[in-house]
Protein backbone atom coordinates (compact mmCIF):
# COMPACT_ATOMS: atom_id res chain seq x y z
CA UNK A 1 0.00 0.00 0.00
CA UNK A 2 1.50 3.28 -1.03
CA UNK A 3 -1.02 5.86 0.02
CA UNK A 4 0.49 9.30 0.53
CA UNK A 5 -1.64 10.05 3.52
CA UNK A 6 -0.54 8.55 6.80
CA UNK A 7 -3.98 8.55 8.45
CA UNK A 8 -5.61 7.02 5.39
CA UNK A 9 -2.95 4.33 5.30
CA UNK A 10 -3.63 3.51 8.94
CA UNK A 11 -7.39 3.52 8.43
CA UNK A 12 -7.04 1.08 5.55
CA UNK A 13 -5.34 -1.36 7.84
CA UNK A 14 -1.74 -1.34 6.68
CA UNK A 15 -0.59 -2.62 10.05
CA UNK A 16 2.56 -4.19 8.77
CA UNK A 17 3.85 -0.70 8.12
CA UNK A 18 6.00 0.85 10.83
CA UNK A 19 4.12 2.59 13.58
CA UNK A 20 3.63 6.16 12.48
CA UNK A 21 3.75 9.12 14.76
CA UNK A 22 -0.02 9.40 14.75
CA UNK A 23 0.02 6.38 17.06
CA UNK A 24 3.38 7.08 18.61
CA UNK A 25 6.62 7.08 16.77
CA UNK A 26 8.04 3.69 15.75
CA UNK A 27 11.06 5.87 15.29
CA UNK A 28 11.79 5.83 18.96
CA UNK A 29 15.46 6.63 18.70
CA UNK A 30 16.12 10.34 18.09
CA UNK A 31 19.72 9.42 17.23
CA UNK A 32 18.77 6.69 14.72
CA UNK A 33 21.75 5.60 12.69
CA UNK A 34 23.97 8.37 14.03
CA UNK A 35 27.56 7.29 14.66
CA UNK A 36 27.48 6.89 18.42
CA UNK A 37 31.05 5.76 19.13
CA UNK A 38 32.74 7.46 22.05
CA UNK A 39 36.05 9.24 21.53
CA UNK A 40 38.80 7.08 23.09
CA UNK A 41 39.81 9.57 25.80
CA UNK A 42 36.27 10.31 27.02
CA UNK A 43 34.91 8.81 30.23
CA UNK A 44 31.45 7.45 29.40
CA UNK A 45 30.11 8.04 32.91
CA UNK A 46 31.16 11.70 32.85
CA UNK A 47 29.69 12.23 29.40
CA UNK A 48 26.47 10.54 30.45
CA UNK A 49 26.19 12.73 33.54
CA UNK A 50 26.80 15.88 31.53
CA UNK A 51 24.18 14.89 28.95
CA UNK A 52 21.71 14.29 31.80
CA UNK A 53 22.49 17.71 33.30
CA UNK A 54 21.79 19.50 30.02
CA UNK A 55 18.98 17.14 29.03
CA UNK A 56 17.16 17.48 32.36
CA UNK A 57 17.44 21.28 32.16
CA UNK A 58 15.78 21.13 28.74
CA UNK A 59 13.13 18.55 29.70
CA UNK A 60 12.03 20.30 32.89
CA UNK A 61 11.89 23.78 31.33
CA UNK A 62 9.98 22.34 28.36
CA UNK A 63 7.38 21.01 30.81
CA UNK A 64 7.11 24.40 32.51
CA UNK A 65 6.71 26.23 29.18
CA UNK A 66 4.05 23.82 28.02
CA UNK A 67 2.07 24.53 31.22
CA UNK A 68 1.34 27.93 29.66
CA UNK A 69 -0.88 26.27 27.03
CA UNK A 70 -4.42 27.64 27.51
CA UNK A 71 -3.13 30.07 30.17
CA UNK A 72 -1.01 32.59 28.23
CA UNK A 73 -2.19 36.21 27.96
CA UNK A 74 -2.69 35.95 24.18
CA UNK A 75 -2.92 33.18 21.62
CA UNK A 76 0.31 34.29 19.93
CA UNK A 77 2.23 34.01 23.21
CA UNK A 78 0.77 30.60 23.87
CA UNK A 79 1.95 29.41 20.47
CA UNK A 80 5.35 30.99 21.07
CA UNK A 81 5.86 29.40 24.49
CA UNK A 82 4.75 25.99 23.20
CA UNK A 83 7.17 26.32 20.27
CA UNK A 84 10.03 27.08 22.65
CA UNK A 85 9.03 24.10 24.78
CA UNK A 86 9.03 21.86 21.70
CA UNK A 87 12.57 22.95 20.78
CA UNK A 88 13.76 22.14 24.30
CA UNK A 89 11.93 18.82 24.32
CA UNK A 90 13.67 17.86 21.08
CA UNK A 91 17.04 18.77 22.58
CA UNK A 92 16.20 16.78 25.71
CA UNK A 93 15.29 13.68 23.69
CA UNK A 94 18.68 13.62 21.97
CA UNK A 95 20.62 14.42 25.15
CA UNK A 96 18.88 11.75 27.27
CA UNK A 97 19.33 9.18 24.50
CA UNK A 98 23.01 10.06 24.32
CA UNK A 99 23.28 9.69 28.12
CA UNK A 100 22.01 6.10 27.90
CA UNK A 101 24.51 5.30 25.15
CA UNK A 102 27.46 6.95 26.87
CA UNK A 103 27.14 5.10 30.19
CA UNK A 104 26.70 1.78 28.39
CA UNK A 105 23.40 1.10 30.15
CA UNK A 106 21.29 1.33 27.00
CA UNK A 107 18.63 3.25 28.91
CA UNK A 108 16.28 5.15 26.59
CA UNK A 109 14.99 8.70 26.75
CA UNK A 110 11.75 7.33 28.26
CA UNK A 111 13.63 5.37 30.93
CA UNK A 112 15.28 8.60 32.02
CA UNK A 113 12.23 10.86 31.73
CA UNK A 114 9.63 8.60 33.35
CA UNK A 115 11.41 6.19 35.63
CA UNK A 116 13.83 8.27 37.67
CA UNK A 117 12.96 9.80 41.01
CA UNK A 118 13.33 13.43 41.92
CA UNK A 119 16.79 12.98 43.43
CA UNK A 120 18.06 11.40 40.23
CA UNK A 121 17.30 14.50 38.16
CA UNK A 122 20.31 16.74 37.53
CA UNK A 123 18.69 19.95 36.32
CA UNK A 124 19.42 23.33 37.88
CA UNK A 125 16.75 24.65 40.23
CA UNK A 126 16.14 27.66 37.92
CA UNK A 127 14.17 25.53 35.44
CA UNK A 128 11.98 23.73 37.98
CA UNK A 129 10.48 26.54 40.08
CA UNK A 130 6.82 27.38 39.45
CA UNK A 131 6.03 29.56 36.44
CA UNK A 132 4.68 32.44 38.53
CA UNK A 133 3.12 35.15 36.41
CA UNK A 134 4.03 35.90 32.79
CA UNK A 135 6.82 38.29 33.83
CA UNK A 136 8.36 35.63 36.10
CA UNK A 137 8.31 33.15 33.25
CA UNK A 138 9.85 35.67 30.85
CA UNK A 139 12.58 36.51 33.39
CA UNK A 140 13.41 32.82 33.85
CA UNK A 141 13.45 32.26 30.11
CA UNK A 142 15.73 35.26 29.57
CA UNK A 143 18.26 34.02 32.12
CA UNK A 144 18.17 30.44 30.90
CA UNK A 145 18.26 31.20 27.17
CA UNK A 146 21.09 33.73 27.49
CA UNK A 147 23.22 31.36 29.57
CA UNK A 148 22.35 28.25 27.54
CA UNK A 149 23.04 29.96 24.22
CA UNK A 150 26.50 30.92 25.49
CA UNK A 151 27.05 27.37 26.77
CA UNK A 152 25.87 25.61 23.60
CA UNK A 153 28.11 27.91 21.56
CA UNK A 154 31.09 26.66 23.60
CA UNK A 155 29.95 23.03 23.65
CA UNK A 156 29.43 23.02 19.86
CA UNK A 157 33.09 23.97 19.46
CA UNK A 158 34.82 22.21 22.32
CA UNK A 159 32.91 19.23 23.68
CA UNK A 160 34.87 15.98 23.36
CA UNK A 161 31.86 14.17 21.86
CA UNK A 162 30.60 14.48 18.28
CA UNK A 163 26.95 13.88 19.12
CA UNK A 164 26.97 16.48 21.89
CA UNK A 165 28.65 18.98 19.59
CA UNK A 166 25.99 18.41 16.92
CA UNK A 167 23.09 18.72 19.40
CA UNK A 168 24.58 21.95 20.76
CA UNK A 169 25.16 23.42 17.29
CA UNK A 170 21.55 22.74 16.38
CA UNK A 171 20.28 23.94 19.77
CA UNK A 172 22.25 27.20 19.73
CA UNK A 173 20.31 28.42 16.71
CA UNK A 174 17.06 27.63 18.51
CA UNK A 175 18.15 29.25 21.77
CA UNK A 176 18.96 32.46 19.89
CA UNK A 177 15.25 32.70 19.06
CA UNK A 178 14.32 31.95 22.68
CA UNK A 179 16.58 34.69 23.98
CA UNK A 180 15.27 37.16 21.44
CA UNK A 181 11.68 36.35 22.41
CA UNK A 182 12.34 36.80 26.13
CA UNK A 183 14.38 39.98 25.59
CA UNK A 184 11.58 41.45 23.46
CA UNK A 185 9.12 41.04 26.33
CA UNK A 186 11.67 42.26 28.87
CA UNK A 187 11.99 45.47 26.88
CA UNK A 188 8.25 45.85 26.29
CA UNK A 189 7.29 45.31 29.91
CA UNK A 190 10.30 46.99 31.50
CA UNK A 191 10.11 50.09 29.33
CA UNK A 192 6.30 50.06 29.27
CA UNK A 193 4.11 51.50 32.01
CA UNK A 194 5.13 51.99 35.64
CA UNK A 195 2.95 49.00 36.52
CA UNK A 196 4.38 46.66 33.86
CA UNK A 197 7.91 47.71 34.88
CA UNK A 198 7.14 46.89 38.49
CA UNK A 199 5.85 43.44 37.56
CA UNK A 200 8.84 42.73 35.27
CA UNK A 201 11.29 43.84 37.96
CA UNK A 202 9.55 41.56 40.45
CA UNK A 203 9.96 38.68 37.99
CA UNK A 204 13.68 39.36 37.61
CA UNK A 205 14.13 39.64 41.38
CA UNK A 206 12.35 36.32 41.90
CA UNK A 207 14.56 34.25 39.58
CA UNK A 208 17.87 36.09 39.93
CA UNK A 209 19.10 34.07 42.96
CA UNK A 210 18.79 30.92 40.80
CA UNK A 211 21.11 32.21 38.06
CA UNK A 212 24.41 31.40 39.72
CA UNK A 213 23.83 27.65 39.72
CA UNK A 214 24.22 27.69 35.92
CA UNK A 215 27.83 28.78 36.38
CA UNK A 216 28.71 26.37 39.19
CA UNK A 217 30.76 23.56 37.73
CA UNK A 218 30.08 19.90 38.41
CA UNK A 219 33.18 17.71 38.50
CA UNK A 220 31.95 15.67 35.52
CA UNK A 221 31.94 18.68 33.19
CA UNK A 222 35.33 19.84 34.43
CA UNK A 223 36.76 16.42 33.55
CA UNK A 224 35.29 16.86 30.06
CA UNK A 225 37.23 20.11 29.79
CA UNK A 226 34.21 22.37 30.07
CA UNK A 227 33.87 24.95 32.86
CA UNK A 228 30.61 26.93 33.01
CA UNK A 229 32.23 29.43 35.40
CA UNK A 230 33.97 30.91 32.35
CA UNK A 231 30.55 31.97 31.07
CA UNK A 232 29.58 33.93 34.19
CA UNK A 233 31.15 37.22 33.16
CA UNK A 234 30.05 37.34 29.49
CA UNK A 235 26.51 36.23 30.36
CA UNK A 236 26.22 38.79 33.18
CA UNK A 237 27.49 41.48 30.81
CA UNK A 238 24.86 40.59 28.25
CA UNK A 239 22.04 40.36 30.80
CA UNK A 240 23.07 43.68 32.35
CA UNK A 241 22.96 45.41 28.96
CA UNK A 242 19.50 44.02 28.24
CA UNK A 243 18.09 44.82 31.68
CA UNK A 244 19.42 48.39 31.60
CA UNK A 245 18.07 48.83 28.11
CA UNK A 246 14.67 47.87 29.53
CA UNK A 247 15.14 50.64 32.15
CA UNK A 248 15.14 48.05 34.94
CA UNK A 249 17.65 47.34 37.69
CA UNK A 250 20.04 44.39 37.77
CA UNK A 251 19.07 42.65 41.04
CA UNK A 252 21.74 42.66 43.75
CA UNK A 253 20.67 39.44 45.39
CA UNK A 254 22.80 36.58 46.72
CA UNK A 255 22.52 33.12 45.09
CA UNK A 256 19.99 30.71 46.55
CA UNK A 257 21.80 28.69 49.22
CA UNK A 258 23.05 25.21 48.43
CA UNK A 259 22.06 22.40 50.80
CA UNK A 260 25.11 20.85 52.41
CA UNK A 261 27.09 22.05 49.39
CA UNK A 262 24.67 20.40 46.99
CA UNK A 263 22.04 21.73 44.60
CA UNK A 264 20.17 20.68 41.44
CA UNK A 265 23.15 19.12 39.67
CA UNK A 266 23.60 16.81 42.69
CA UNK A 267 19.88 15.95 42.83
CA UNK A 268 18.90 18.37 45.60
CA UNK A 269 15.84 20.25 44.38
CA UNK A 270 13.10 22.57 45.50
CA UNK A 271 9.75 21.01 46.29
CA UNK A 272 8.39 22.28 42.96
CA UNK A 273 10.20 19.52 41.02
CA UNK A 274 8.33 16.71 42.76
CA UNK A 275 4.96 18.11 41.71
CA UNK A 276 6.17 18.70 38.16
CA UNK A 277 7.44 15.13 37.86
CA UNK A 278 4.22 13.72 39.33
CA UNK A 279 2.36 15.19 36.37
CA UNK A 280 5.06 14.39 33.80
CA UNK A 281 5.38 10.75 34.87
CA UNK A 282 1.81 9.85 35.86
CA UNK A 283 0.65 8.21 32.63
CA UNK A 284 3.84 6.23 32.06
CA UNK A 285 3.73 4.90 35.63
CA UNK A 286 0.04 4.01 35.58
CA UNK A 287 0.52 2.00 32.39
CA UNK A 288 4.01 0.50 32.59
CA UNK A 289 5.31 -0.72 29.27
CA UNK A 290 2.56 0.97 27.28
CA UNK A 291 3.62 2.60 24.03
CA UNK A 292 1.94 5.59 22.50
CA UNK B 1 9.51 -14.24 -14.74
CA UNK B 2 9.21 -10.54 -14.24
CA UNK B 3 12.29 -8.75 -13.00
CA UNK B 4 11.77 -6.73 -9.83
CA UNK B 5 15.14 -5.02 -9.89
CA UNK B 6 14.99 -1.30 -9.16
CA UNK B 7 14.85 0.70 -12.34
CA UNK B 8 14.89 4.19 -10.87
CA UNK B 9 17.68 5.88 -9.05
CA UNK B 10 17.35 5.67 -5.26
CA UNK B 11 18.44 9.27 -4.72
CA UNK B 12 15.77 10.45 -7.12
CA UNK B 13 13.07 8.44 -5.33
CA UNK B 14 14.12 9.51 -1.83
CA UNK B 15 14.52 13.13 -2.88
CA UNK B 16 11.05 13.24 -4.46
CA UNK B 17 9.23 12.30 -1.22
CA UNK B 18 7.07 15.27 -0.14
CA UNK B 19 7.64 16.93 3.22
CA UNK B 20 4.77 15.99 5.57
CA UNK B 21 4.28 19.54 6.87
CA UNK B 22 5.08 21.44 3.66
CA UNK B 23 3.83 18.99 1.03
CA UNK B 24 4.52 21.42 -1.81
CA UNK B 25 8.24 20.77 -1.19
CA UNK B 26 10.17 17.58 -1.71
CA UNK B 27 12.75 16.49 0.85
CA UNK B 28 15.49 17.35 -1.66
CA UNK B 29 14.08 20.87 -2.12
CA UNK B 30 13.83 21.33 1.66
CA UNK B 31 17.49 20.34 1.97
CA UNK B 32 17.01 17.54 4.51
CA UNK B 33 18.28 14.78 2.20
CA UNK B 34 21.87 14.55 3.39
CA UNK B 35 23.08 11.56 1.41
CA UNK B 36 22.13 8.38 -0.46
CA UNK B 37 24.24 5.29 -0.99
CA UNK B 38 22.98 2.61 -3.31
CA UNK B 39 24.38 -0.88 -3.66
CA UNK B 40 22.25 -3.14 -5.82
CA UNK B 41 18.85 -3.47 -4.17
CA UNK B 42 20.14 -2.11 -0.83
CA UNK B 43 20.10 1.60 -0.17
CA UNK B 44 21.03 3.80 2.79
CA UNK B 45 19.52 7.27 3.08
CA UNK B 46 20.64 9.98 5.51
CA UNK B 47 18.24 12.71 6.58
CA UNK B 48 19.14 15.83 8.57
CA UNK B 49 16.37 16.88 11.01
CA UNK B 50 15.24 20.50 10.78
CA UNK B 51 14.42 21.69 14.33
CA UNK B 52 15.42 19.55 17.35
CA UNK B 53 11.79 18.98 18.26
CA UNK B 54 10.27 18.66 14.80
CA UNK B 55 8.03 15.54 14.89
CA UNK B 56 7.89 15.35 11.08
CA UNK B 57 11.29 13.63 10.88
CA UNK B 58 9.71 10.32 11.94
CA UNK B 59 7.21 10.45 9.13
CA UNK B 60 9.84 11.58 6.63
CA UNK B 61 11.94 8.54 7.47
CA UNK B 62 8.97 6.17 7.22
CA UNK B 63 7.88 7.68 3.90
CA UNK B 64 11.35 7.38 2.40
CA UNK B 65 11.61 3.74 3.46
CA UNK B 66 8.17 2.94 1.98
CA UNK B 67 8.80 4.64 -1.34
CA UNK B 68 12.09 2.83 -1.75
CA UNK B 69 10.57 -0.54 -0.92
CA UNK B 70 7.70 0.08 -3.32
CA UNK B 71 10.28 0.85 -6.01
CA UNK B 72 11.90 -2.55 -5.48
CA UNK B 73 14.71 -1.80 -3.07
CA UNK B 74 14.62 -4.69 -0.63
CA UNK B 75 16.90 -3.13 1.95
CA UNK B 76 16.03 0.51 2.66
CA UNK B 77 17.88 1.85 5.68
CA UNK B 78 17.10 5.42 6.77
CA UNK B 79 19.45 7.13 9.22
CA UNK B 80 19.85 10.57 10.71
CA UNK B 81 22.82 12.83 10.16
CA UNK B 82 23.09 15.67 12.68
CA UNK B 83 26.26 17.34 11.50
CA UNK B 84 26.28 19.79 9.79
CA UNK B 85 22.96 21.06 11.16
CA UNK B 86 20.13 21.83 8.78
CA UNK B 87 19.75 25.47 7.80
CA UNK B 88 17.16 27.32 5.75
CA UNK B 89 20.09 28.17 3.47
CA UNK B 90 19.79 24.56 2.21
CA UNK B 91 16.35 25.13 0.70
CA UNK B 92 16.81 25.12 -3.07
CA UNK B 93 15.76 27.94 -5.41
CA UNK B 94 12.97 25.72 -6.77
CA UNK B 95 11.87 25.08 -3.17
CA UNK B 96 11.76 28.81 -2.41
CA UNK B 97 9.65 29.47 -5.50
CA UNK B 98 7.21 26.71 -4.48
CA UNK B 99 6.91 28.10 -0.94
CA UNK B 100 6.08 31.56 -2.30
CA UNK B 101 3.56 30.07 -4.76
CA UNK B 102 1.86 28.34 -1.81
CA UNK B 103 1.53 31.64 0.09
CA UNK B 104 4.48 31.09 2.43
CA UNK B 105 7.16 33.78 2.27
CA UNK B 106 10.51 32.00 1.83
CA UNK B 107 13.33 32.58 4.34
CA UNK B 108 15.99 35.21 3.69
CA UNK B 109 19.75 34.76 3.96
CA UNK B 110 21.00 33.16 7.16
CA UNK B 111 23.48 35.03 9.35
CA UNK B 112 27.22 34.65 8.97
CA UNK B 113 28.89 31.81 10.80
CA UNK B 114 31.17 34.25 12.62
CA UNK B 115 31.30 34.79 16.37
CA UNK B 116 27.98 35.72 17.93
CA UNK B 117 27.62 39.34 18.97
CA UNK B 118 25.48 40.59 21.81
CA UNK B 119 21.76 40.49 21.15
CA UNK B 120 20.57 43.71 19.55
CA UNK B 121 17.08 44.85 20.39
CA UNK B 122 16.31 47.10 17.45
CA UNK B 123 13.03 46.82 15.57
CA UNK B 124 12.89 44.05 12.98
CA UNK B 125 14.27 45.44 9.74
CA UNK B 126 13.89 42.55 7.43
CA UNK B 127 12.45 43.18 3.99
CA UNK B 128 9.74 40.59 3.51
CA UNK B 129 7.57 40.58 0.41
CA UNK B 130 3.94 39.57 0.67
CA UNK B 131 3.53 36.24 -1.17
CA UNK B 132 0.07 37.38 -2.35
CA UNK B 133 0.63 40.91 -3.74
CA UNK B 134 4.44 41.22 -3.54
CA UNK B 135 4.27 44.43 -1.50
CA UNK B 136 7.16 44.97 0.92
CA UNK B 137 4.86 46.90 3.30
CA UNK B 138 4.59 43.95 5.69
CA UNK B 139 4.87 43.43 9.44
CA UNK B 140 5.52 40.54 11.79
CA UNK B 141 2.58 39.50 13.97
CA UNK B 142 4.27 36.68 15.83
CA UNK B 143 7.72 35.15 15.61
CA UNK B 144 6.16 31.72 16.21
CA UNK B 145 3.46 30.01 14.19
CA UNK B 146 1.74 26.74 13.39
CA UNK B 147 5.00 24.82 13.09
CA UNK B 148 8.46 25.39 14.56
CA UNK B 149 9.80 26.70 11.27
CA UNK B 150 7.24 29.42 10.52
CA UNK B 151 6.35 32.92 11.75
CA UNK B 152 3.10 34.80 11.26
CA UNK B 153 3.13 38.00 9.19
CA UNK B 154 0.61 40.45 7.75
CA UNK B 155 0.62 42.55 4.60
CA UNK B 156 -0.39 46.16 5.14
CA UNK B 157 -1.07 46.66 1.43
CA UNK B 158 -3.48 43.80 0.67
CA UNK B 159 -4.37 43.19 4.34
CA UNK B 160 -3.80 39.45 4.02
CA UNK B 161 -2.03 37.50 6.75
CA UNK B 162 0.64 35.05 5.61
CA UNK B 163 3.15 32.62 7.00
CA UNK B 164 6.86 33.06 6.59
CA UNK B 165 9.64 30.56 7.01
CA UNK B 166 12.16 31.74 9.60
CA UNK B 167 15.87 31.83 8.96
CA UNK B 168 17.77 29.31 11.04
Amino acid sequence: MTDDHVYLTLAQGDHEAEARWAYGTGFADPLLGVDTALAPDVDGADLSRYCLMLGDDALVLAQRLIEWCTHAPELEEEVALANLGLDLLGQARMLLTRAGQADGSGRTEDDFAYWRGEHEFHNVRLVEVENGDFAHSIARLLLFATARLALYTEVAERAPDQVLRAVAARGAKELAYHQEYAAGWLLRLGDGTAYSAERMQAGLDAVWPLLDELFTAHEAELRLGLDPAELREPVLTELTALIERATLTVPQLPPLARVGGRAGREGVHTEALGRLLAELQAVAREHPGATW
Amino acid sequence: MVSTLPVRDAAEIAGAVPDPELPMLTLAELGVLAGVEQQGAAVTVWLTPTYSGCPAIAEMAADVAHRLRDAGFTGADVRLRLDPPWSTGLITEAGRAKLAAAGIAPPGATGSAGPRGLLQLGPTRRLVHCPHCDSSDTEELSRFGSTACKALWRCRACREPFERMKEI
